[in-house]
């Protein structure tokens, strides 16, 4: 087709090779070139958190970046991340506190809780809220998530030296 | 019976060793939905799909009268272009009225407009291409000449004489009224020592669903069938509807619901833009899927609460309330929803107003008018959050007219604990409510004498903070009386399969559907809790009018008080099933025999006799070692519809503690309680999350949310970004407890509680604001209370 545009990634450390569109976004480019449907789209301009992955090791709204700009880089979507256990002890204690209802922002608000998990462990309420607030949910009204994360805060602070 | 309890221990038989009743156990579809492994509508891929985009009115009102689409179905990947009137040759339209709201009117409804579009967003044609991207370039391109017709936009001059007539056929723009006048109320009022009167405001809002309405249609020419994907939360109803409006037998419509991304009420109803997705899919002979995006979501999903209610209340100096009387007016668009009907939360209103009181004194009057914005509808907590702001508002401001504590005045005015069953002045009847042990255990939780003396101290140091209470009263568990009495083909009744497979574990097929509120665990709960068997072996079907029972679906707070109950009384009679072949097996009698931990043991010492695995081999591979004339049966169905109480209401009070900044007008949320009653508790964890989101729901409603429309009736904040909600940075901790009051008109007793959040934010949170200015001796009974409207009440700008 016209103005399709090689690029070339690692998409959940695989490589995948693609012709795009310019216009593509990187979250139509997930759910439809790769089905990988675990990256949802709420809003499509930037402002719900749902299709929230993670380039080059930092959390992007992947409905505000296109296809063609993720040449060459490494993106990680919620499949990755479950998969290779890294957010295994945060699922488990979003299931634990039921910490999603329908489920739709869990893929983002997860990718988002991640984020700031790594950035540090020493997390009260208010810090988890304010970081979180670029994730809309509609169902939980936020507290169990909020509970869940700091739950894993303090897991994961009790096990480094 | 009215136990205390946040997780209540006793459970009669139900508290079985394997007991999942009442217990904190968690969802068994929560990893796939963790793991980006679910499937909601737009992940759906079918063989050749087609994409539909609408284009829509950009006029609220507008006369169509030319469509251009030459050039458009030029373009590559261009399908079909379609128009209204082309569609309907596969269509019919429809009119959103039931016959129970006596004098409810409204005018045909066309699956796309056809000769005239009344809100901006109607659709005017569909362009259906290989991809979204290339249909929404063909959009661009299809000249549709419009010329503009006055629009209708403010509901009070609706039915003034020089409005325009939306629908000239229906003779004026009232699409339903409804007075009612209960007990002396002018008598009442003459007896009062003082009548507070105020008006308030509700900004038109919508439910802002996280996924999109979503709709895959699939016309199978061959078969003669149409499958429907779509998030609903009420299969068997877009059955009905898409059978019926496209000369369809039931039959030939499957409706399958996977996961759906949040619904809240708005799926609960039919649009038009999904009829025609249907009508398109058997016109065009493919697979056809429509998305809507996020502009369309503003602009089609239905909005609510777009309320302006004059209140009256009468009170003595001891506090007696003696008579509430109301004026409610709504706009509700250009047509009656269809099928529930847009005259349904009016006719809450009128229904609740003055619910949890004494009094037996009441006027009202409802009207319900045309205009030409967005549909309004059913949305979580129909009328409630009007009727129950109205109330504690006019109690509050009665409270502060004779200068009596806001506690103390309901206390000497709900309903006694003692008093059930009985009757509200509008007819609604209570089989049992607990409002003063709410209120009691409201005090207790959020300390509130302590919580007074802070508020007090505070002052002194220009920090105004503000308590407001809210009582409520929720309609849970509808019988007929809501929608089926009224011609509608929407099931009150609800029903489960349960069967034991071959390996003795447990498949159950339920007409209830989830959204995320915990249908299915709380009918694995429920099954696993009465067969004996572990809940890791229950496995529960949901969502697809070909693999259920028939039934209602998920709305209104119903589906653990009617499809909880249904799953029970199948449970039961496939418990029977199983003793009477285990008892024939092992030469025993069914009441020296019982189910537990997966295997039927002796019913006195608990000793394992057989496990259901062995009794399912038995039974489905080798029932030649059977004795004669046993045939066993390993699968039961119940139904269950309520026929004693036409609506199980629920009770409950919230109280809200938040700040307000006098200079910026910013309301801060501190703390927010609930205690609600919603009889047997499944799964306290559950039901408190469904509490707190039904909250931050109504506080959506109370600081944020409104669907803002200009004169011309343009929505102006059509997306996400100028169309607030709430986000988890400005959101309190909630705290929820619970009174436990069962109905007695199911062996479960659980009554619902999707909506009792929702019932009572936004009072609480009003009254709070006003009590928080009280100093300033303004009263503000207009929500959302946005920083501006707060500026503008203290007079400072």
């Amino acid at each position: 087709m016209k103005g399709l545009m090689p690029i070339s990634l690692l998409v959940n450390g695989e490589r995948v090779e693609a012709h795009v569109l310019p216009r593509l976004n990187l979250a139509d480019f997930l759910r439809e070139n790769l089905q990988l449907t675990g990256t949802h789209v709420g809003c499509e301009h930037g402002v719900c958190g749902a299709c929230t992955v993670r380039v080059n090791g930092d959390i992007v709204r992947s409905c505000l970046m296109l296809a063609v700009q993720a040449q060459g880089a490494s993106v990680q979507t919620i499949e990755g991340l479950s998969d290779s256990g890294e957010v295994a002890d945060l699922q488990a204690a979003f299931r634990d506190r039921n910490a999603l209802q329908c489920g739709y922002c869990t893929p983002g608000m997860l990718m988002a809780a991640q984020d700031l998990l790594k950035q540090r462990t020493d997390l009260d309420r208010a810090r988890i809220r304010e970081h979180l607030s670029g994730n809309y949910c509609r169902c939980t009204g936020y507290q169990a998530i909020i509970d869940a994360v700091e739950t894993t805060a303090r897991a994961r602070m009790g096990r480094k030296p | 019976m009215t136990a205390s309890s946040a997780s209540p221990e006793v459970l009669s038989e139900l508290d079985r060793p394997n007991s999942y009743i009442g217990k904190v156990v968690p969802r068994p579809n929560l990893e796939r939905l963790m793991q980006g492994r679910g499937l909601y509508v737009s992940d759906v891929e079918l063989p050749r799909m087609a994409h539909v985009v609408f284009l829509r009115s950009p006029y609220a009102h507008a006369k169509i009268t030319n469509i251009d689409a030459t050039e458009a179905r030029r373009m590559p990947g261009v399908i079909a272009i379609v128009t209204g009137e082309q569609l309907a040759a596969v269509i019919t339209p429809w009119v959103g009225v039931l016959s129970h709201l006596k004098g409810l009117k409204s005018a045909p409804q066309h699956a796309i407009a056809i000769d005239r579009v009344c809100w901006q967003g109607e659709a005017v044609a569909a362009i259906v291409a290989t991809n979204r991207a290339v249909a929404e370039d063909a959009a661009e391109i299809v000249r549709v000449e419009y010329e503009e017709l006055d629009p209708v936009t403010d509901m009070r001059t609706a039915l003034d004489a020089e409005t325009p007539v939306i629908h000239a056929s229906l003779g004026d723009n009232l699409a339903f009224e409804r007075n009612l006048d209960a007990g002396t109320v002018d008598a009442a009022f003459a007896g009062s020592d003082e009548v507070v009167e105020a008006e308030f405001v509700f900004g038109r809002h919508t439910g802002v669903t996280l996924e999109p309405r979503a709709v895959v249609a699939d016309w199978n020419a061959a078969e003669t069938r149409l499958t429907i994907y779509q998030g609903t939360q009420a299969p068997h109803m877009v059955q009905n509807l898409a059978a019926l409006h496209l000369g369809l037998e039931e039959s030939q419509v499957r409706v399958v619901c996977k996961d759906v991304g949040g619904s809240f009420g708005i799926k609960v109803h039919i649009y038009a833009d999904e009829m025609a997705t249907y009508a398109l899919s058997k016109l065009l002979r493919r697979p056809i899927k429509f998305v809507a995006d996020r502009v369309e979501s503003f602009n089609t999903d239905i909005h609510a609460r777009d309320h302006r209610c004059k209140g009256r209340i009468g009170v003595c100096r001891d506090g007696t309330i003696m008579a509430f009387e109301i004026d409610d007016l709504t706009g509700i668009g250009p047509y009656s929803m269809y099928p529930r009907t847009s005259a349904i939360e009016a006719n809450q209103v009128v229904n609740l107003v003055g619910g949890p009181y004494v009094t037996k004194n009441y006027r009202a009057r409802a009207r319900v008018v045309f205009q030409n914005k967005n549909v309004m509808c059913q949305y979580r907590a129909v009328g409630h959050p009007i009727a129950c702001s109205v109330t504690e508002g006019l109690v509050d401001l009665a409270a502060a007219k004779i200068g009596m504590d806001p506690i103390e005045i309901r206390r000497r005015n709900l309903i006694a604990d003692d008093a059930y069953p009985c009757a509200s002045p509008s007819g609604l009847r209570f089989e049992r409510l607990s409002h003063h042990a709410a209120m009691n255990k409201l005090m207790a939780m959020m300390q509130y004498d302590a919580l007074r003396a802070e508020q007090t101290a505070l002052r002194k140091q220009n920090i105004h903070r503000g308590i407001g209470i809210a009582s409520f009263i929720e309609v849970t568990n509808p019988s007929a009386a809501f929608y089926g009495v009224g011609g509608a083909r929407i099931s009150s009744q609800d029903g489960v399969a349960v069967r034991l497979d071959a390996q003795g574990s447990v498949v159950c097929q339920t007409s209830i559907t989830e959204q995320g509120q915990g249908s299915e665990s709380l009918t694995a709960q429920i099954v696993g809790s009465v067969l004996g068997v572990s809940m890791a072996r229950v496995r529960v079907i949901l969502g697809d009018t070909d693999n259920t029972p028939y039934g209602g679906g998920t709305w209104a707070s119903r589906g653990a008080g009617i499809g909880g109950e249904a799953a029970l009384q199948a449970a039961k009679a496939l418990r029977k099933n199983i003793l009477d072949v285990a008892a024939a097996i092992l030469q025993s009698s069914a009441a020296e025999l019982d189910i537990s931990n997966n295997a039927v043991v002796n019913a006195d010492d608990g000793a394992t006799r057989i496990e259901l695995r062995e009794l399912a081999r038995i039974v489905y591979f080798r029932p030649d070692t059977l004795p004669p004339g046993i045939q066993p049966e390993l699968m039961a169905t119940r139904h269950f519809v309520p026929r004693e109480y036409p609506f199980a209401f629920t009770n409950g009070v919230q109280a809200s503690w938040l700040e307000v900044d006098i200079d910026t007008g910013f309301v801060r949320l501190l703390r927010h309680w609930v205690v609600e009653d919603c009889g047997t508790i499944i799964n306290p964890q559950l039901v408190d999350e469904q509490i707190r989101g039904g909250v931050v729901q109504g506080l959506g409603a109370a600081l944020f949310e409104k669907c803002i429309y200009d004169e011309r009736g343009q929505l102006t904040n059509a997306n996400m970004a100028d169309y607030l909600v709430p986000m988890s940075g400005e959101m309190p901790d909630i705290d929820v407890e619970h009174v436990v009051s069962p109905t007695l008109e199911t062996e479960l007793g659980a009554k619902g509680a999707g909506e009792a959040g929702t019932a009572g934010a936004a009072a609480a949170v009003a009254n709070a604001v006003n009590d928080a200015l009280k100093p300033f001796g303004t009263i503000i009974t207009e929500i959302p209370l946005t920083p501006q409207v707060i500026l503008a009440a203290l007079g400072r700008i």
